[in-house]
């Protein structure tokens, strides 16, 4: 083979794939930006050791066995099928073929046949989940937000996978019969090899560049379509646990602008009537009503998920029946992000308000109301997303913003507030059982 | 048992004292009457060890956790705030509470506000008087009881701590049986996060029946606890189903105490 008009188109859709992703990934980005800022680059010992062992190596992927075992065999099928890609890559630009396969000797081979078994176990493990959403199908797989869009996209992750593996054996099996194969026959395509034995050189050639083109630009394809994909958590699974909160599960923020204004009130020397210091910005709204009152960990958190449900099935709520689902908590936040995202670009580059907000327009109060607060979500997310963080947020927003809460819930507010007990008893009666003892 | 009386931190401080250790009580231990039974439980334990302890008694006021969770970060603050200066007043170092909400706020959300103690869960506490030795179990009134425990949330995941309650069901040589979602996956009794507070939502269920059902299936003589919210859920699950008479749903600390002839 030599350098020629294959080779242009090649590098022309390789460069035109990378600058489509890089665009709408961009996006993504830009969405995820539209939070808050907070601070979670301190610990980075702790947060490298923690991305390899939640990311790279599954530890919480497994907690689940029968996926956890799958969910590796595709993982780990990805990462390393994706080598071959790199000579696949030369190939395409040098006009090429099969470059590697000389300078590596009797490696070649024995690394072709290697990702010619994971190949197989990754489309085994594929038609698995196919199985477990289709036709076993797993309750957490066809709750109410799961309908239209997120199981087809679900599904056809799958089938583009197993497409792209048979793509690739298929391109081994018709150069298994090629008098010209510079290596070879492998593992597993050489039994696959029969299909083209009535074949001439000449069409075993055409089949072997077909299926070529077919595996590199399927991946390609596969490129642009994780943007508009839950599947983009391949990629934002790493920086999701990078990012993870590291501290005790029960340990929620403390407001600082909360803290400020409570020092003040308690401090007897402070200046009620002081003018706010110079430079100090218009008070900002508490807790969150839409995804810009959010923190961008929030946002990635709601790009990385891939709506697994691992979460809404450990919810205590949604288990008994309440609307509350922490997955569609991420989903909500997601496409609110998408949407605030799309009026940005339609406004050029200002957010025009659409009289709508993350709150009410896609999270109900009943939902958030309807959380314990009991961290099983956060516990269950194989990529330790915090649904928990954002529920508690929307809450302040409704409490501290608008006293919305329920009558029984102010009745007990109030009661702190007054008595210092969240039920309407004396504090001056708090020590009568010691009398009892 | 004891007829000694457990001293807040105003009559210590008056005699120029300083507790090795200060017992908050929290609102549940202090005024409901069936967590009241787990706060006298506990007390007696600390006195019987020899443990020098406080209460703070009617300067104790609630941590703000449910308002908190309820979202009113406002009011949690000027609690968390009040009481720090209450505990800092009196030079506290080292707390210790029956209430697994209490017992996560004084750890986790109090130092950022200037309140820094150690703070143990009283099933820690128990465990370490057990251990230390301050604190024997004779009895062994409550050996070979089919005993489950159910993990409070606030302990349990928001904590990390699974072991130390059932480390004191080992001790008490009951017949340990686990509920099939325990420890980190263990079901919520559907209190936490202000729910205690409030009518819970439109579904098919209440969580406390789920749990309680659950808890049932291991066919247990006593369901333990470890958190004063719990109690009440599991408690009304299992009035729910007319087991309250031949199923008991009790503290740690209870048992511990009825464990029997506790020494020091």
């Amino acid at each position: 083979m030599s350098f020629g008009i294959a080779n242009i188109i090649f590098l022309a859709a390789l460069i035109i794939a990378i600058a489509i992703f890089a665009k709408n990934a961009g996006k993504i980005r830009r969405n995820i930006m539209l939070g808050k800022d907070v601070n979670r680059s301190d610990r980075k010992g702790e947060r490298w050791k923690n991305m390899g062992l939640v990311a790279f190596g599954q530890s919480k992927m497994v907690k689940r066995p029968i996926a956890g075992f799958f969910h590796i065999l595709i993982y780990v099928g990805f990462v390393l099928i994706n080598i071959e890609v790199l000579e696949i890559l030369i190939d395409g630009v040098f006009g090429t073929h099969r470059v590697l396969a000389s300078p590596l000797g009797a490696v070649y081979t024995t690394a072709i046949n290697f990702f010619e078994v994971l190949a197989v176990l990754v489309i085994v493990a594929c038609v698995v989940f196919l199985w477990r959403r289709n036709v076993q199908r797993l309750p957490r797989f066809h709750k109410d937000e799961m309908k239209g869009w997120p199981t087809k996209d679900g599904n056809y992750i799958l089938i583009i996978e197993i497409v792209l593996m048979f793509a690739l054996l298929l391109m081994n099996a018709s150069e298994a019969n090629m008098e010209a194969a510079v290596a070879g026959p492998y593992l597993v395509s050489q039994h696959l090899a029969s299909f083209f034995s009535g074949m001439s050189q000449e069409g075993l050639h055409t089949a072997e560049r077909v299926f070529w083109w077919a595996h590199i630009l399927g991946i390609l394809a596969f490129l642009n379509y994780l943007p508009f994909s839950k599947h983009f958590h391949i990629i934002l699974a790493f920086p999701n646990t990078w990012y993870a909160n590291l501290n005790p599960k029960g340990k929620f923020d403390n407001n600082e602008t909360v803290t400020r204004e409570v020092k003040m009130m308690m401090d007897p020397s402070a200046d009620p009537y002081a003018a706010p210091a110079e430079g100090q910005a218009e008070p900002e709204r508490f807790g969150a009503k839409d995804v810009m009152d959010l923190d961008w960990v929030n946002i990635m958190n709601a790009y990385a998920c891939t709506e697994c449900g691992r979460c809404t099935a450990e919810c205590p709520a949604n288990q008994t029946g309440k609307k509350l689902s922490p997955r569609k908590i991420m989903m909500d936040v997601r496409d609110r992000a998408d949407i605030v995202g799309a009026n940005i670009d339609a406004n050029k580059g200002t957010f025009k308000d659409d009289g709508k907000s993350l709150l009410d327009d896609h999270i109900s109060r009943e939902e958030l109301w309807a959380c314990t607060t009991c961290n099983a979500c956060v516990e269950a997310c194989p990529v330790q997303i915090d649904p928990l963080n954002i529920i508690m947020k929307m809450r302040q927003y409704m409490v501290m913003e608008e006293s919305s809460a329920a009558q029984e819930l102010n009745l007990m507010m109030t009661n702190v507030e007054n008595n210092g007990a969240p039920w309407q008893f004396a504090q001056a009666d708090r020590d009568n059982w010691a009398s009892e003892l | 048992m004891s007829q000694q009386s457990i001293p807040s931190m105003a009559d210590m401080m008056a005699q120029g004292k300083q507790p090795e250790v200060l017992f908050w009580v929290g609102c549940a231990g202090s005024f409901d009457d069936r967590a009241k039974k787990i706060t006298k439980a506990f007390a007696r334990i600390l006195l019987q060890a020899g443990v020098n302890v406080a209460i703070l008694g009617k300067e104790e006021s609630c941590t703000g956790d449910p308002a908190k969770r309820a979202g009113n970060e406002f009011l949690f603050q000027m609690q968390a705030m009040t009481n720090i200066e209450v505990l800092n007043g009196y030079e506290i170092k080292k707390i210790v509470t029956t209430c697994p909400h209490c017992f996560n706020t004084l750890k986790n959300e109090y130092p950022a506000l200037g309140g820094n103690y150690e703070v143990m869960h009283h099933t820690q506490y128990l465990k370490e008087l057990l251990e230390s030795g301050k604190l024997k179990i004779e009895g062994g009134k409550l050996k070979g009881k089919r005993i489950t425990f159910h993990d409070p949330c606030y302990l349990g995941r928001a904590n990390g701590e699974y072991e130390a309650p059932r480390k004191l069901i080992e001790t008490i040589e009951a017949e340990f049986v686990e509920m099939r979602r325990c420890k980190s996956k263990g079901l919520c009794c559907g209190a936490g996060g202000a729910q205690m507070f409030k009518e819970p939502e439109k579904g098919n269920k209440d969580i406390n029946i789920e749990r309680t059902e659950e808890a049932l299936e291991t066919q247990p003589e006593i369901i333990a606890a470890a958190c004063p919210f719990c109690n009440t859920m599991m408690s009304d699950g299992v009035k729910n189903k007319e087991k309250e008479g031949s199923i008991k749903v009790l503290d740690l600390a209870e048992l511990v105490e009825m464990a029997g002839d506790l020494s020091s």
